[in-house]
């Protein structure tokens, strides 16, 4: 018998304003980390002098940092999502089809439509529904195995099949300016963001973070059996297709700006229920705030390490896969089969 | 009548396989309606028709002379609450959470829960004998432990129609007699019990009308005493039953 630490909710306030707490302080120094003048924080009493430092830190690193929050927001919470929605602790949108989907829909319109910010934004989220649609669909089809295991099967197969059309397209790509663009968003990373990009993206990943974040106690319903669900006085197939939906918007949103960054919607949304427990009311809000401190320091790191940047996704599948590894093997985790 | 089943024909698509056939009969409010049969006859199938979930072919189910179809999903909640046999539950919630989803019948869209909720939640799970752990993970339970767990969240629905599918079937005696008596309980407040059972003894001590199932339909039905007979129950499960009483209750034994 293992006792919940759960159960009152003025212990999770608590600890969710220590988590807010944490993000407000990492993000407010972030803004002053960076290479210039040199490696390290930057005064932000040079700022009134320095004409240079001042537009580099409210139209370079601003920006770019609102963004990392949104990515990391949108990753974490669209990884609950599918979390719960497909009751399995194992998938992320990136698993599903979903990130690999979105790529190819912007590399498919950036060779043949141009680099256009709301075309690459409207056919990524086109494919990321397309990915998901498929995956899900062949999880239903598959003959072998589990729930569970049948999914992330579908999704890796959906997945290798946009990444071989990727592949098709960077072959026929122009080499010197399409071919650059398309590899951008296989690496991931935030280098290009500027406040134009930052606001065609806004009103789509904030509706999508807005609808989740209201429905987050209504999230738990909805990873029970559908009869349950039902019997609980839900529609689950209307309420789940809504969840979806907006899941899948925020991220094809944030990843049409971003390019792939993969492994925050797996690793965030276990780090959140081990800090604020299962139920969703508490830790999808919690998946948010730490999907954007963690997003928010690689990309820290990104900028910093090395003298040339270091792609943001590289980072992220680095940092994410050992954590989950950790996680996995650790005794006290336990996932039900 | 209360509720009642007008020919209602159900199969499962796409088999085609036909699970009941030109089902009719009723029931009051307040009654406790045992459903018996061998397995595979419907019996959870008709359990899942009650609740709205399944819908048949053809004929209709009237709750309270109104066409079942006609509720929404929100009034159907409070109108009825579930507990199956058991329940597939991915993620370690701790009891008072769970039993806690039992309250969304009565929350508008986008409220959560608030105190009231939780003291309905906690009291269910007085109930069913679980308050003192109620801030254990669930993973804790036993299969039996687990069978009570969705028996509190069931009241927590506070029903008028509770529907249960063997509620019984994985409890230990002590456990057995509980159920009863909570079940015994909601009848005294008014709340019409449904449930199929493979335990003659749990639906002879409970019911006061009992539906024999054979082959889809309804072989026969009427109150309790008059069904619970060596020859109807034989007939119902194709083996020779005899009826024995030992002080005041009557057993049913398979020979």
């Amino acid at each position: 018998m293992h006792t919940s630490r759960f159960s009152s909710d003025n212990y999770l306030i608590r600890v969710m304003s220590y988590v807010a707490l944490i993000f407000l302080t990492i993000t407010s120094l972030s803004l002053f980390l960076g290479r210039y003048p040199h490696t390290g924080f930057i005064s932000p009493f040079v700022l009134s002098e320095d004409e240079l430092a001042k537009n580099l830190v409210l139209n370079l690193r601003l920006p770019r940092l609102l963004t990392a929050v949104l990515l990391g927001m949108s990753l974490g919470a669209s990884g609950m999502v599918f979390q719960m929605i497909f009751a399995n602790p194992l998938v992320e949108p990136g698993f599903l089809g979903v990130s690999q989907g979105a790529a190819f829909g912007a590399s498919l319109s950036i060779i043949f439509l141009g680099n256009n910010a709301w075309l690459v934004q409207g056919f990524a989220a086109l494919f990321a529904f397309l990915g998901l649609a498929f995956s899900y669909l062949l999880a239903h089809k598959i003959r072998f195995g589990g729930w569970i295991l049948r999914l992330i099967l579908a999704g890796i197969s959906v997945s290798a099949l946009f990444a071989a059309g990727i592949g098709i397209l960077k072959y026929i790509a122009d080499p010197l300016n399409q071919l650059p663009e398309i590899t951008f968003w296989l690496l991931g990373g935030l280098w290009g963001v500027t406040w134009s990009r930052l606001f065609t993206i806004l009103p789509i990943v904030l509706a999508g973070l807005v609808i989740i974040s209201l429905s987050r106690w209504r999230l738990n319903l909805l990873a029970l059996s559908d009869e349950t669900a039902f019997s609980l006085g839900a529609a689950p197939a209307q309420e789940r297709a809504l969840l979806l939906a907006s899941a899948v918007a925020s991220t094809a949103a944030v990843i049409s700006v971003c390019g792939v960054v993969s492994w925050i919607g797996l690793i965030v949304p276990h780090l959140a229920r081990r800090s604020f427990g299962v139920n969703t009311r508490f830790s999808l809000p919690g998946a948010m705030l730490i999907g954007a401190i963690f997003t928010v320091l690689c990309d820290d790191c990104a900028r910093t390490l090395l003298a040339a940047e270091v792609p943001l996704g590289i980072l992220t599948s680095l940092i994410g896969a050992t954590f989950f590894l950790i996680l996995m093997i650790s005794k006290s985790r336990r996932i039900q089969e | 009548m209360l509720i009642s089943f007008r020919k209602v024909t159900f199969s499962y698509q796409p088999l085609n396989k036909r699970v009941l056939h030109n089902l009719s009969f009723g029931i009051d409010q307040g009654s406790v309606t045992a459903i018996l049969g061998p397995n595979g006859v419907g019996k959870t199938t008709l359990l899942y028709i009650t609740l709205g979930w399944l819908k048949p072919q053809e004929g209709e189910i009237f709750l309270d002379n109104r066409p079942l179809h006609n509720y929404s999903q929100r009034e159907r909640g409070r109108w009825m609450s579930l507990v199956p046999q058991k329940e597939h539950i991915p993620f370690e919630y701790s009891l008072t959470e769970y039993v806690m989803l039992g309250r969304a019948p009565y929350l508008k869209p986008l409220e959560m829960p608030g105190k009231e909720d939780y003291r309905i939640a906690v009291d269910s799970l007085e109930a069913v004998g679980l308050k003192k752990i109620r801030d254990k993970s669930i993973t804790a339970l036993s299969g039996g432990e687990r069978q009570l767990l969705l028996m509190a969240r069931a009241l927590a629905q506070q029903p008028q129609i509770l529907l249960l599918d063997e509620p019984t079937s994985h409890l230990d005696l002590k456990n057995k007699k509980r159920i009863i008596s909570i079940l015994k309980d909601q009848v005294l407040r008014g709340v019409t019990v449904l449930l199929t059972t493979h335990e003659p003894e749990v639906a002879s001590s409970l019911a006061d009308k009992l539906v024999l199932m054979r082959e889809g339909q309804v072989l026969t039905e009427g109150p309790a005493d008059e069904v619970f007979t060596g020859d109807l129950l034989s007939e119902t499960y194709g083996l020779k039953v005899r009826i024995v009483e030992i002080e005041g209750k009557r057993v049913a034994l398979w020979i």
